[in-house]
């Protein structure tokens, strides 16, 4: 599950990245949901990341990697 | 879904790249190179202008609520220590001569926005009393880029960096 901000340009290659391993994932745009849901929305992203940041990819239920970290995303996936 | 705003345009994008860019140059500082990558934030910033009114980060989640998100807005408060440690701001968008020149290799950085709880601390501590009546003129620091001014109040727009007047806080 990718969380990103539409405007954001790590966010953007994180998920071109994810779409050039031909990986299977869902990315939601937290700028751009509505604002009770964002409320949800942020609840969720924190229990894998404290700091609210973006993108955060969270791969199976636990592996958290914030951040555009082109290495640590292909190795987790390889 | 909120409603979408109305598409940034081409032109909009390149002409805000062109102020963000002499104003960079004319203060010592660098936008990134990669002009596909600048333009993608440069879009990202005016999308979150419509959206909020200034110019919110494009890589951080602002509340839309500017007293909140100052130290967020573009340039942020956080650019010209991120230039120190890492050779660029937390988008990107920044870069140090050293990653420009292609002699340090620039990734994606961790944040040093403090965490929302964290924030509401810090405020309380910005606006610390003056120290005494030994000065004849309050002093006020820019937080983007350090300029000090001993004036009544700060200017409307930091000669120096350009941040808006609001952003000011009482150093003395």
């Amino acid at each position: 599950m990718l969380y990103g901000l539409s405007t954001c340009g790590w966010c953007g290659m994180t998920r071109d990245l994810l779409e050039s391993l031909d990986v299977k994932f869902s990315y939601l745009y937290v700028d751009k949901v509505g604002p009770d849901e964002q409320e949800q929305v942020i609840k969720e992203i924190e229990r894998f990341n404290p700091k609210l940041s973006f993108p955060t990819l969270v791969i199976g239920n636990d592996h958290v990697i914030v951040g555009f970290k082109e290495a640590d995303i292909r190795k987790a996936l390889a | 879904m909120t409603s979408e705003v109305a598409p940034i345009t081409d032109a909009a994008a390149v002409a805000l790249f062109e102020r963000l860019n002499r104003e960079a140059g004319q203060a010592g500082y660098h936008l990134n190179s990669d002009q596909e990558f600048v333009l993608g934030l440069m879009r990202g910033l005016l999308t979150n202008r419509e959206r909020y009114g200034y110019l919110a980060c494009p890589c951080r989640l602002a509340s839309g609520v500017r007293e909140k998100d100052l130290d967020i807005i573009c340039p942020c408060d956080y650019r010209d220590p991120d230039l120190a440690e890492y050779g660029g701001c937390y988008c990107a968008l920044y870069v140090s001569a050293a990653v420009l020149q292609g002699r340090q290799h620039l990734e994606s950085i961790p944040e040093r926005r403090p965490s929302a709880a964290e924030r509401e601390i810090k405020e309380v501590g910005q606006h610390a009393p003056p120290l005494g009546e030994a000065l004849p003129f309050p002093v006020y620091r820019c937080p983007v880029c350090g300029y000090l001014c001993a004036m009544n109040t700060p200017p409307l727009v930091c000669p120096i960096c350009k941040a808006d007047r609001d952003r000011f806080v009482r150093f003395f």
